[in-house]
């Protein structure tokens, strides 16, 4: 059993520092040139700012919620069975979470000016909402108190539950639309086609940076989950003198 | 395994004849819920016709978090769910054994609802065929995923307000594809059925075949 102040050395608290300061910047530049640097669209004029960020967002839940089905298999299939990744289970479905209502937002407050409508029943929207509820309960069930393994076997073969679900939901939201009026509004897709030069890289920016911005609080989760359990099974008193001791270090 | 899954089934259902809860609880909620419905949507006879299969999806899924908490209340009692872990059964044959007595009932419901239905929302009945495939395809795939999350839930403190939040989200293709199928059948359109319902079977096959490969463990740690 790891001691506290072994778990946090371990993290490399100025690695982590130095990480979370370059996803800063990254961020702040692609606002910035999101903003101020790109022109506006021929066609979506300045709406098209809102896309330096809404892609990167949902690529960045996707990838949250691809590691956490990942580590839920890991943790299931008895030789890979360890307790990190159930701990990286959880952590990722929480920024996964985090953010799909993110996406959900930024989606919408484009949405509304481009198709005339704060929601339109695309595959991919209906979709997207869905597994923004799926994993709430997740991560509600993953709070439900209980002993560690017992816990982390029901979460993860909730989550796999919930990643089989996903497909299925696609498909046949896909097709639902399919049969119905196909839309007439902009089809999201066709954007990529307007994507040249400072545009583009600004997004690739985008999508750098919130990666690194998924890494920096993937970490900080998993620390503090590790921190969680350690507190449950050695007691709150050696978490708080271990904590202490590594503040005065550095 | 199919020994035991009628077993568990068997007693599961002369538990229900004999207590009569679904039929005085489950059945008359399932109307309540209908008839609410009609209230929501107004009097207008062709818009309740024309939302009666979604309508209809609805009040059944709903009745369903009934019946699974149902199937798993009566577990709890007087340590029968130790019982049924020591019992020596394959743990995937009471799952079979729980999800068809779900089943069974959620179809001696939709035999009523579809009643109920027809009389209330002036739908039209044709299609029969479709209709009932519709509803046997459907039920397993929601009682499977029901007799799953219900055992997640089962022993949690918080299981009343889990379930749903779990359940719900899971269930909503066989809500899309069986509404759609319905939609079809009862508009004599049987022919447009047909994708939805290899949906429904392809959707109650998957979480079937997940539920007897993980019932066994989550019965083991609740």
């Amino acid at each position: 059993m790891s001691t506290p102040a072994r778990v946090l050395a371990q993290d490399r608290p100025a690695a982590l520092r130095v990480l979370g300061a370059i996803a800063l910047v990254g961020v702040a530049a692609t606002v910035w040139l999101g903003l101020f640097v790109t022109p506006p669209d021929q066609f979506m004029g300045n709406l098209v700012r809102l896309l330096y960020i809404h892609p990167p967002m949902a690529w960045v839940a996707f990838l949250a919620y691809g590691i956490a089905t990942l580590a839920s298999l890991l943790y299931l299939w008895p030789r890979t069975r360890a307790e990190h990744f159930d701990r990286l289970a959880g952590a990722s479905a929480e920024v996964g979470v985090v953010f799909t209502g993110l996406t959900l937002v930024s989606g919408s407050i484009w949405g509304r000016p481009t198709w005339g409508a704060w929601w339109v029943w695309d595959p991919l929207l209906t979709t997207t909402a869905l597994l923004f509820v799926l994993y709430l309960g997740y991560l509600a069930l993953r709070r439900v108190p209980g002993e560690f393994h017992v816990r982390a076997r029901r979460s993860a073969i909730a989550a796999l539950i919930a990643f089989i679900d996903v497909p299925i939901v696609y498909f046949s939201v896909e097709w639902w639309r399919s049969l119905h009026q196909a839309p007439t509004v902009l089809n999201p897709t066709t954007h990529k086609t307007y994507v040249h030069g400072s545009m583009f890289w600004t997004l690739m920016l985008g999508f750098v940076s919130f990666t690194l911005v998924y890494a920096w609080l993937m970490v900080h989760r998993y620390r503090l989950a590790r921190l969680q359990d350690l507190e449950e099974t050695e007691g709150l008193e050696v978490a708080i003198e271990e904590r202490r001791a590594e503040g005065e270090a550095g | 395994m199919l020994r035991d899954a009628v077993l568990v089934a068997g007693k599961d259902l002369r538990i229900e004849i004999r207590s009569r809860v679904g039929l005085n609880q489950i059945g008359p909620f399932a109307i309540a819920v209908l008839l609410l419905f009609g209230l929501a949507l107004g009097p207008d006879r062709r818009v309740l016709a024309s939302a009666s299969a979604g309508l209809f999806w609805v009040a059944v899924l709903l009745s369903t978090l009934l019946a699974v908490q149902r199937s798993y209340a009566i577990e709890s009692a007087d340590a029968a769910r130790d019982g049924l872990r020591l019992s020596g059964l394959d743990p995937a044959g009471i799952f079979l054994g729980k999800a068809s007595a779900v089943a069974a009932q959620l179809l001696v419901l939709e035999a009523g609802l579809t009643v109920g239905v027809a009389l209330l929302y002036g739908a039209h009945l044709s299609g029969a065929l479709v209709l009932i495939a519709a509803c046997v395809a459907g039920t397993l795939g929601l009682a499977a995923v029901g007799t799953l999350y219900g055992v997640v839930a089962s022993g949690l403190r918080t299981r009343e307000t889990l379930l749903p939040l779990l359940f719900l989200p899971v269930v909503a293709p066989v809500l899309l594809a069986a509404t759609k199928a319905w939609d079809a059948g009862l508009a004599g359109r049987q022919g447009h059925a047909a994708g939805w319902l290899d949906v429904l079977v392809v959707f109650a096959v998957l979480y079937i075949a997940i539920g007897t490969v993980a019932f066994g463990p989550l019965l083991e740690d609740g």
